[in-house]
């Protein structure tokens, strides 16, 4: 059965944007409020046209700001709608409060985010800045590193987000430009096994129910704030389990499963680069060059940062004699990058002393290639050989200081 | 369809009692007012609020006040929360899934959340025709956080942010002309009641919710804290304000003004400044030049619509 339909599958060749709005389009969501935005302008144009020529049902509210998308968003979803949205950068900036409200209210909010960098200076390239920014506001992360997870995450993410143990939003985010911009090959299923998998949304109260009048957004004092806070800690966790179990029931209608964190080479590799995105594309060239060389070289492919797969990169990497992590976003002043500090809080939990070196790479924008991420293995073999990890322990790769 | 008031005695109110509003709050009043309405017209109210005094004393987890449907998402962005649940509402019907019973939708929204920062979000549902009923609660301030001004709040007010000291005597600038400014934005019905003037209130909303598309009523809606008066004299100042022109009492129908009731006898503002402490400085000498000014506006305002009203 799941040979069959795989094999039905369509082979085109998308831009990363266009590849969000035909998974968009085969789901076929109640509502989508969406604003432009560069990068991810592409993804709205692309659906609208979807709109116009009545190849989906939706209800497409073109708003005024991002702050109105999501709060369109919120508003549909209360009222008992799959509702969806993309943006990037600033557009998330400006979303910021509602996205509080859409975890808050337990919407089941799907967004593509096209990461960009924040300004000033002005700068419409990517880099993960917008996604790490709001990674505590009770949203689900994931993110793709080529075409075909962007198709493939954002489908995935109408399941993870209604899933009735999260009911979270969630955000699918692919690199601006690099992914959003480029062609690349996307493998895109027939419109029904998509219809099939996500199903019809089935909310479980609605706005619209007048005959069972609900209030949705009461306010908490402290007698009830912290209870209704925990339970979206506890959500959010469960979508450690969730976001596998998906990964695997959409690897049966398409032969590529999924799960928190991704491998490559990395079994009996000594050194390993942790990375998320579009840049483990470089790096995964890198490993294969330093393989080559007879280094033994891995990678750890981040791809849900929230909920944090602490077991999972903790189980991959402890065996490894030194692990460089890489963020491509900008923190300032912090002790490491977003990833580092979870990786460094996950292996202190259980009581385990890694090498670990922290990066922050490409931001703006700017490329990162193989050679680099090779410079980076050498370091991890000499602090292998070593054991020894000299300041500065928050590191800039491949900056003119 | 006339209004009949025993008839609307004889309802449910939609808002239960027992809510935590002040004494002497008009805004339960209005909203009262509004949803006996549409109880009365037959139609079922989904209803929202932004971020604010209703807001926070109708829906005090794990209480809520609200009868009907309700929903708050945050300060700014009521009308875009109810807006996008209409549209759900409509591709609901249109697919099938849901009966049409000609749903109503209606935001109780105060002055700051309206003329200040939910103000974009309006003109957006006003420009795309969304089909809401955005009631403004107008007490001319942020009463929530404690009486500050708001683009809402009159010429010479006291407010906490425009307080009254040796040299700024309380708010330097006239209040927005809102409806103005959604007439302008082509709304199909916009208008401006007032609470003791029940009737007038009634009939409006009847026809707000009876057109196609987005529409305004901005209730003027004393508050007794903030602007400084007895309790028992909500109803009484809300007449006050009709009756000096400060709140003159008209609808705009696809561009088109009426005054819907008109004084009997036109009052000079000073008795509307007399009866509030907020304008208590006005009545000094060295104010008198704010209290003219005011009178110069409402003048001003009050032949402006009458022309426009021809």
């Amino acid at each position: 059965m799941a040979e069959v339909m795989v094999r039905k599958a369509e082979v085109k060749a998308l831009e990363g944007d266009k590849a969000v709005a035909e998974a968009m389009r085969q789901i076929n969501p109640d509502v989508v409020a969406a604003y432009p935005v560069t990068p991810q302008t592409e993804i709205v144009m692309e659906f609208s046209q979807f709109v116009a020529e009545g190849l989906v049902d939706t209800e497409f509210i073109p708003v005024e700001s991002e702050f109105a998308a999501m709060s369109s968003c919120v508003g549909a979803s209360c009222a008992g709608a799959r509702a969806m949205s993309a943006t990037c950068g600033p557009g998330l900036e400006l979303m910021w409060e509602n996205l509080w409200v859409a975890s808050g209210l337990r919407c089941p909010i799907v967004m593509a985010v096209v990461n960009r960098s924040h300004a000033a200076p002005l700068n419409i390239l990517t880099d993960q800045t917008d996604m790490m920014g709001s990674r505590d506001t009770g949203w689900i992360e994931i993110y793709a590193e080529n075409h075909q997870e962007v198709y493939d995450n954002f489908i995935q993410a109408v399941r993870i987000a209604e899933h009735p143990d999260v009911l979270l939003p969630i955000m699918c985010g692919h690199a601006g430009f690099v992914l959003g911009h480029t062609l690349g090959r996307v493998e895109v299923l027939p419109d029904e096994v998509v219809r099939n998998f996500v199903g019809e949304y089935k909310p479980l109260y609605s706005l619209l129910d007048i005959d069972q009048p609900k209030t949705f957004g009461a306010y908490d004092h402290w007698d009830y704030f912290f209870e209704h806070r925990r339970q979206v800690f506890e959500a959010i966790n469960n979508a450690l389990r969730v976001i596998p179990e998906i990964g695997q029931e959409y690897g049966k209608i398409s032969g590529r499963y999924y799960g928190l964190v991704e491998p490559y080479r990395l079994d009996d590799a000594d050194v390993v680069i942790m990375i998320i995105g579009s840049g483990a594309g470089a790096c995964r060239e890198a490993v294969d060059e330093m393989r080559e060389k007879g280094t033994k070289a891995g990678m750890l492919k981040v791809r849900c940062f929230r909920p944090f797969p602490a077991e999972e990169v903790v189980k991959a990497l402890k065996d490894k004699k030194a692990v460089a992590v890489m963020d491509r976003c900008a923190c300032f002043g912090a002790e490491g990058s977003p990833l580092f500090i979870e990786t460094c809080a996950a292996f202190f939990n259980r009581g385990l002393r890694m090498k670990l070196i922290n990066y922050f790479y490409g931001l703006g924008g700017r490329d990162t290639i193989p050679s680099e991420f090779c410079d980076i293995f050498y370091e991890l073999s000499q602090i292998a050989e070593t054991g020894e990890i000299k300041p500065p322990f928050v590191r800039y790769l491949a900056v003119r200081e | 369809m006339a209004i009949k008031l025993k008839e609307i005695c004889n309802q449910e109110d939609k808002i239960a009692p027992g809510h935590r509003a002040c004494h002497g709050c008009p805004e339960t009043i209005i909203v009262r007012q509004v949803l006996h309405t549409i109880t009365a017209m037959g139609k079922p109210v989904i209803a929202a609020s932004p971020t604010g005094c209703l807001e926070v004393c109708t829906s005090p987890y794990p209480q809520t006040a609200w009868r009907v449907p309700w929903i708050h998402n945050a300060f700014e962005n009521v009308s875009s929360t109810l807006a996008a649940a209409w549209s759900t509402y409509k591709h609901f019907v249109k697919l099938g899934k849901i009966e049409d019973r000609d749903v109503k939708f209606v935001v109780f929204g105060g002055d700051g959340a309206t003329y200040d920062i939910g103000l974009q979000f309006i003109s957006g549902v006003i420009e795309r025709g969304q089909h809401i009923l955005y009631v403004c609660l107008n007490n001319e301030a942020y009463m929530n956080t404690g009486t500050q001004r708001s683009g809402a709040t009159p010429l010479g007010a006291w407010t906490t942010t425009t307080p009254v000291g040796k040299v700024v005597p309380g708010k330097t600038e006239h209040r927005k002309d809102i409806v103005g400014m959604f007439v302008a934005n082509g709304i199909p019905y916009a208008a401006q009641a007032a609470p003791h003037a029940w009737r007038d209130l009634m009939t409006k909303v009847q026809k707000a919710v009876s057109i196609e598309g987005p529409s305004y009523i901005d209730v003027i809606a004393p508050c007794p804290r903030g602007w400084r008066f007895p309790i028992d004299q909500t109803i009484y100042m809300s007449r006050l304000a009709v009756d000096t022109c400060m709140w003159p009492l008209y609808e705009v129908e696809n561009g088109k003004y009426r005054i819907t009731t008109r004084p009997l006898e036109k009052k000079p503002v000073i008795e509307y400044l007399k009866a509030q402490g907020r304008f208590g400085h006005l009545l000094l000498p060295e104010n008198k030049h704010i209290a003219d000014e005011l009178q110069r506006k409402v003048d001003q305002d009050w032949e402006e619509l009458q022309k426009r009203a021809r």
